[in-house]
């Protein structure tokens, strides 16, 4: 189980500093699948990076398994069981996919293993197994790579920030049955994603909706998803977005 | 006659863990140390007691040449000329490389001059690794020079490693190509501490049609100093491409000179050149998938120079 405790993070501009995620608590059970959704600059990537540790929180504690890891770095958490899919997946010139995959693991696995990940994020293995995570990748193949080095982990708690970013229609077709099968066959650990899509949100069990730095509505599909586009944080945004306050 | 040092630096920069199949000729400390010779290839001695020629005759298909080079005693310094002469419609590999262990307070330098002329619709593979080891305050200095010329349809393929250990190193390769005739160079190099490497190019392509790759990747650590300066000529209708790709790290400079002169309408040439650290997210995303930050970093540098 990961639980935060009143955490915060803020950011120093200049002579100002700005508070991204405000005196945020939250428990997020074993075995779940639980999406955080919420207008965009509302602090979910931030709060999924003070998760892997790659921002450290101002303030406020974090809990793994009800050990204190607030000040364990990104290498420990990895190794406690946390694991993190980026949204802007990373490219390396000069490491396959399957090097990668091996890396995730932790151990060297063969074409045959390494296949089977690949398999299920849909990627036809063996055209990929020894490209290398280079420029040469589409944005989509790209983050189902990532998807599968975050498989690969095994972990008890993955983490994917808006997973469905910069792929093309086509793609999220598959990204979307991803997700369903990790529903299924993952029961262990829980899976926590970031997302602003329907479908992937109608396939949570919890629903955490955050806005301006704080946890707007929290609870089962059922009951969160038929309110979210009459949440208040979300019209006041799209006041905001309408008005060009942000783009 | 090959110590066990010796045979060490053989297995860093020819693969030799014993004698090998095919031609051969491996130098140690200045001297002959072994040599076989093979109904194609033939290894003679130049008169003067300078380096060796070694002659390939045409239609030599699938066979292997050797010519290690090892010092292992300090203060050697020594300057060799290798000549190589291939005929036409071969399809040989020629594995060079130098290894020297410097234990002692002297300077040890090998400066190999290569130069080969390649026949008709040949193909070459030429592997060249340098490699440094020894924890003596003299200076592990090598110079190779390389000179090709290649003739019509030939193509040679030119792998230059220089990963560990070597103080000093100014390459200069030219190349000149006839028509039709390819080459490719992958140079791959690491420094460290304070030494510097000095890479030079020239190639000129001389004749229709004539093509040119030259990759360059190195990582430079610590204070160490680099200059990959390369130039291709496009004298008539052909192509040529040069990348090099630095990692710069720790106080380490690099300069990257790319040139290139197009003496012909029909000339095609480009060149990128790229400097920069190792970039943060990559180490955080390793360090993600559980590996240390050194770890991490350790890991995008050996992909890189792959």
């Amino acid at each position: 189980m990961l639980e935060l405790e009143n955490i915060s993070f803020e950011v120093s501009e200049e002579d100002d500093s700005k508070e991204i995620v405000k005196d945020m608590s939250l428990k997020l059970e074993d075995g779940k699948f639980i999406v955080i959704t919420g207008p965009n600059g509302g602090g979910k990537s931030t709060l999924a990076k003070v998760i892997a540790g790659i921002h450290k929180p101002t303030s406020g504690k974090i809990y793994f398994e009800g050990e204190d890891i607030t000040q364990k770095s990104v290498t420990e958490r990895a190794k406690l069981g946390i694991a993190y899919g980026f949204q802007q997946p990373v490219r390396f010139k000069g490491i396959t996919v399957r090097d990668l995959i091996c890396l995730a693991a932790g151990k060297k696995l063969s074409v045959a293993e390494s296949c089977e990940y690949l398999a299920e994020v849909g990627l036809c293995a063996k055209d990929y197994i020894d490209r290398e995570v280079n420029a040469s990748l589409s944005g989509g193949e790209l983050k189902r790579v990532e998807i599968a080095t975050v498989l690969a982990r095994g972990s008890k708690l993955s983490v994917f920030d808006e997973p469905e970013a910069g792929i093309d229609l086509w793609s999220f077709q598959n990204l979307i049955k991803v997700f369903e099968n990790m529903r299924k066959t993952n029961r262990q650990g829980s899976i926590l994603v970031i997302s602003h899509q329907e479908r992937i949100l109608n396939i949570a069990d919890e629903i955490v909706v955050i806005a301006d730095g704080e946890i707007v509505k929290q609870g089962g599909k059922e009951e969160v998803l038929p309110t979210l586009v009459s949440t208040e944080a979300m019209a006041s945004k799209c006041n905001k977005y309408n008005m060009g306050g942000e783009s | 006659m090959i110590d066990q040092i010796q045979q060490r630096l053989l297995e860093e920069v020819a693969g030799l863990h014993e004698v090998p199949e095919g031609a051969y000729n491996i130098r140690a400390n200045g001297q002959l140390a072994q040599r076989n010779t093979t109904a194609n290839i033939d290894i003679i001695s130049k008169e003067n007691g300078t380096g060796i020629d070694v002659r390939i005759k045409s239609g030599t298909k699938n066979e292997s040449v050797h010519i290690p080079v090892v010092l292992s005693a300090s203060g050697l310094k020594e300057v060799v000329y290798n000549d190589f002469y291939i005929g036409d419609d071969c399809d040989v590999t020629i594995v060079a490389g130098c290894g020297i262990d410097n234990c002692g307070v002297q300077d040890s330098e090998h400066d190999g001059i290569h130069r080969f002329f390649v026949g008709k619709n040949s193909k070459i593979k030429y592997v060249e690794k340098h490699y440094g080891s020894g924890d003596g305050q003299g200076k592990r200095i090598l110079n190779p020079g390389t000179e090709v010329t290649l003739d019509e349809g030939s193509l040679m393929e030119m792998e230059m490693v220089q990963i560990k250990g070597v103080d000093s190193t100014e390459r200069k390769t030219t190349a000149d190509l006839a028509a039709g005739a390819k080459l490719l160079v992958r140079e791959r190099l690491m420094t460290h501490g304070n030494q510097s490497a000095v890479s030079i190019y020239e190639v000129n392509l001389n004749g229709e049609k004539a093509n040119t790759d030259v990759i360059s990747r190195s990582v430079a650590k610590d204070n160490s100093f680099q200059k990959f300066d390369a130039k291709i000529t496009g004298n008539t209708m052909c192509s040529g491409h040069m990348e090099c790709d630095a990692i710069i790290m720790g106080d380490a400079k690099i300069l990257a000179v790319p040139q290139l002169e197009a003496n012909h309408i029909d000339a095609a040439l480009i060149h990128e050149a790229a400097i920069g650290k190792i970039a943060g997210d990559q180490i955080v995303k390793l360090m993600t998938l559980g590996l240390t930050e050194a770890e991490a970093e350790e890991q995008i540098i050996n992909g890189f120079l792959k």
